[in-house]
C-alpha cells in the first residue's frame, strides 16, 4: 500500500471531513476540516492502517487569516514505511483541540511544545504544563504577533526576560550598512560607560 | 629580596640565596596562593564547554596553571567559567550557583554568548552573564579555542595577584 492509497482510505472512510489527498515532491497530504475529529481520524490510521508513530505535531500561525492555526500531524508506519501528513485547522477563538496522547503517547510533549509555543490548548492531555519556558511565562512566542526581541516578564525566583537589543539582527547585512562592529549593541554600552568614565575623571 | 607583585619580576624561592625565611607581604603571599590553585566551577550551558573539556584534558592541560580541580560543587570553587548560552531559564540557576560560591570568587564569561548573548538575540537568551553576576574576565570567540580559554586563566591570575587583600579586610573591619 502506498501513502496515497492510506489517505483515500481515509477519504472514503470519513467523506466530506477529509480532503483529496494532496501530493508534492511525493509526500502525500490530507486536510481534516473538523479540527475535532483528529482524534478519532488518528485512532483509526494508528490501528486500522498501521500508522504506529507519529513522527511529529507542528503548529502554523497564518497571522491576519482566519482561521489562524493550522496544526499538522506527520504519520509514519514502521510496517509499511509510508509517511502521511494530516492538517487541521483551528480558529483563534477556539484555539483548542482533542489530545491525540490516547493515540500515541508521544504526543504528550509535542502537544506540550505546541501550547508553549503558540499557546494552543489541547483537550484531554494529561500533563498541559509549559516544556520549554517556564510556569509563569506570560506570553507564547512562537506567535507572529510576538517581536523576535522579546518582551520584558518577571517571575520573582523563577526567571526574567527583558528584549534584546536588535540592531537589525545578528544575520542581517544590507550594503552600505553598518558593519557587524558597528551594529554590535553591548560596544556601544561600553562606550557610552568609557565616555561616563572619562567624565568623571575630568570632573576630578 | 623584597620583591611585590606590581613588579614583572617573577616571584620564586631560591633557598640558596635567601637562606631559610622569607620575606613578602601578607597580601603577596596570599594572592600567590590564591592565583595558583583556582579552582573552576565548570559552568558548560553549550559548545564553550566541550572547549572548556579540551583545556582540562591533556593536550591542553589547564593542571599547569593550577587549575585542573574543576569542582561540581559551588562550595568548593573559587572561579566560575561560564562556558555558553545562558538562557532565561538558565540565567536564575546561574546566579544562585555564584550566590553558593564562597568569598572569594571569580567569574570567567567563556564566548560570545557568554559574554553579550552572541548571536542569539532573542527573547530567551540572556543579553552577556555580566547581567546577573559581575564578571571579571571576558574570552572572545564562538567558541574559543582552549587556549583562549588558558589566556583568560592567566589574565585571571594576574588580576587576583593584584588584588589588595589586606587593604579590603582592614575595610571589612
Amino acid at each position: 500500500m502506498s501513502a496515497r492509497e492510506f489517505a483515500q482510505q481515509l477519504k472514503t472512510r470519513f467523506g466530506e471531513w477529509i480532503s483529496e489527498p494532496k501530493e508534492f515532491r511525493a509526500e502525500i497530504t490530507v486536510q481534516l476540516s473538523d479540527a475535532g475529529r483528529i482524534a478519532e481520524i488518528c485512532q483509526i490510521a494508528k490501528k486500522e492502517m498501521g500508522f504506529d508513530y507519529l513522527v511529529d505535531i507542528s503548529s502554523i500561525d497564518n497571522y491576519g487569516t482566519d482561521p489562524r492555526w493550522t496544526v499538522v500531524y506527520h504519520l509514519y508506519g514502521y510496517g509499511h514505511h509510508c509517511h502521511l501528513r494530516v492538517k487541521t485547522e483551528v480558529s483563534e477563538e477556539q484555539s483548542e483541540l482533542p489530545t491525540v496522547t490516547g493515540v500515541w503517547r508521544t504526543a504528550d510533549w509535542h502537544e506540550r511544545e505546541i501550547y508553549d509555543m503558540m499557546g494552543i490548548r489541547f483537550q484531554g492531555n494529561p500533563d498541559l504544563r509549559r516544556i520549554l519556558m517556564w510556569e509563569g511565562y506570560p506570553y507564547f512566542p512562537l506567535r507572529k504577533d510576538f517581536p523576535l526581541a522579546g518582551k520584558p516578564s518577571d517571575v520573582p525566583e523563577v526567571a526574567f526576560t527583558r528584549p534584546a537589543p536588535e540592531e537589525g539582527g545578528p544575520f542581517v547585512t544590507r550594503p552600505g550598512g553598518k558593519d557587524s562592529t558597528a551594529r554590535e549593541p553591548r560596544a556601544h554600552e561600553l562606550e557610552a560607560e568609557d565616555a561616563a568614565a572619562g567624565a568623571r575623571e575630568e570632573k576630578r | 629580596m623584597f620583591h611585590s607583585m606590581q613588579t614583572k619580576t617573577e616571584i620564586g624561592y631560591n633557598s640558596k640565596v635567601e637562606g631559610d625565611v622569607v620575606h613578602t607581604r601578607l597580601d603577596a603571599a596570599i594572592n600567590w596562593f590564591r592565583k595558583n590553585s583556582l579552582w573552576p566551577m565548570p559552568m558548560g550551558l553549550a559548545c564553550c564547554a566541550i572547549e572548556l573539556m579540551a583545556a582540562g584534558a591533556s593536550r591542553f592541560d589547564i593542571s599547569r596553571f593550577g587549575s585542573e580541580v574543576m569542582r561540581f560543587s559551588p562550595r568548593q570553587s573559587d572561579v566560575m567559567i561560564v562556558a555558553g548560552t545562558v538562557t532565561y531559564k538558565m540565567a536564575t540557576a546561574v546566579r544562585r550557583i555564584y550566590d553558593q560560591m564562597a568569598e572569594p570568587k571569580w567569574v570567567i564569561a567563556m564566548g560570545a554568548c557568554a559574554s553579550t548573548g552572541g548571536m542569539y538575540r532573542s527573547y530567551a537568551v540572556l543579553q552577556g552573564v555580566d547581567r546577573i553576576v559581575p564578571v571579571d574576565v571576558y574570552v572572545s570567540g564562538c567558541p574559543p579555542r582552549p587556549e583562549a580559554l588558558l589566556d583568560a586563566l592567566i589574565k585571571m591570575q594576574g588580576k587576583v595577584a593584584k588584588e589588595p587583600f589586606m587593604a579590603l579586610q582592614k575595610r571589612v573591619a
